[in-house]
């Protein structure tokens, strides 16, 4: 792991500690307060706050678990560092395709 | 004689060995060959205060003079006697018998995380390259004509070289990372050890090339805290403490652009 990914990564993990209490949060209040799934959808629908929140959440995600993944395959899964590279775009894409997709649903 | 140092020599009298009675053994297993090989067992006399390195000369004086091992200053200065004994890396001169015998018996086997030249030796070289490659030799600024730099001892870069500054290259740390067996790229605790000391070092006109070269994939940042090297390290440094103290220099300069 060099300087660049490293920064990335303690950056997003630093990101990331306040968005995840915020989102157990949500589900204990959801989960205490018996919200079906429409009354979420009926808060979410349209709200900017809740869009951008989980997009940054999503992000950060995302560049934060292709980095660790790549550190795995680099050394566990031997592989080199180009097809370590490749691996950690090609699972952050997908995982950041996935998550803004959900993203999407509950907020367009 | 001082009351502590008779006291020493009553202590050491208390031996492993009783005066007169039967000659106690032990079981020693030595790595025979090179990546490919066997253990192979000799049984050796056990004596008071010997070392896993007495043991290995042992065996080689008197019971198989083709063992290869190294060795040079035997007191601990000079970092080439390191092997893997029962499983752990020591430096095999300073490493009592008595305290890392287990059941009567003792294994040993080069260095881990290193070609095996033959039996005991391990070699040393990519060891030496990962020094090289963290750039860990001193650029000076002056030359021989300049007055000499007065270092006050008191300094904050002083005290942090003092603190990591006694490596003797044993290679100990390097064969008990689990990061430099993983990835064959990471330059290892000693070297970046020692690129932390230069960073330091204000006489120093190495440091941008220095940063440069431990912020790459195989340098600190791969170092995972396990605290191995600390844990192992025979003179009681802690090369962990020096990777997280360059990986923060390093960030500070990528952030400010010193990097490129």
């Amino acid at each position: 792991m060099n300087v660049r990914l490293y920064l990335l990564q303690r950056a997003t993990a630093l990101l990331m500690v306040p968005l995840i209490l915020g989102h157990l949060a949500v589900i204990f209040y959801a989960t205490r307060k018996g919200l079906t799934a429409g009354d979420i959808l009926g808060r979410t629908r349209g709200s900017i706050g809740w869009g951008l929140y989980y997009t940054a959440f999503v992000l950060a995600a995302s560049v934060h678990g292709a980095i660790g993944l790549r550190s795995v395959a680099l050394e566990w899964g031997r592989l080199r560092g180009r097809s370590a590279d490749l691996l950690m775009w090609v699972f952050g894409l997908l995982l950041a395709a996935l998550g803004l997709r959900a993203v999407y649903a509950v907020v367009m | 004689m001082s009351e502590a140092a008779s006291t020493t020599i009553a202590r050491s009298g208390t031996a492993l060995v009783p005066t007169g009675a039967a000659e106690t053994t032990i079981d020693v297993s030595i790595w025979r060959g090179k990546a490919e090989g066997r253990y192979e067992t000799f049984r050796v006399p056990m004596r008071e205060s010997q070392t896993v390195l007495d043991v290995v000369t042992y065996v080689q004086r008197h019971l198989d003079p083709t063992l290869s091992y190294r060795f040079a200053c035997r007191v601990g200065v000079c970092g080439s006697c390191a092997m893997t004994v029962n499983g752990r890396p020591r430096w095999t001169c300073r490493t009592h018998v008595s305290k890392v015998v287990e059941n009567g018996r003792l294994e040993v086997a080069p260095l881990a995380n290193l070609p095996v030249i033959k039996d005991l030796a391990a070699d040393m070289a990519p060891f030496f390259e990962k020094w090289q490659e963290a750039k860990g030799v001193f650029k000076p600024t002056k030359s021989r004509a300049d007055d000499i730099v007065q270092i006050s001892p008191e300094t904050r870069e002083r005290r942090i070289i003092d603190a990591a500054i006694e490596c003797i290259n044993c290679g100990v740390c390097f064969s008990a990372c689990d990061t430099v067996r993983w990835n064959e790229e990471y330059m290892g605790p000693a070297a970046l050890n020692r690129a932390w000391t230069l960073v330091n070092d204000v006489r120093d006109g190495g440091n941008s090339e220095r940063l440069f070269a431990v912020a790459q994939g195989g340098g600190c940042h791969a170092c995972h805290t396990h605290q191995s090297c600390e844990q192992h390290c025979p003179v009681g440094l802690n090369p962990t403490a020096s990777i997280a103290g360059l990986k923060r220099r390093t960030m500070q300069a990528y952030i400010r652009g010193e990097l490129e």
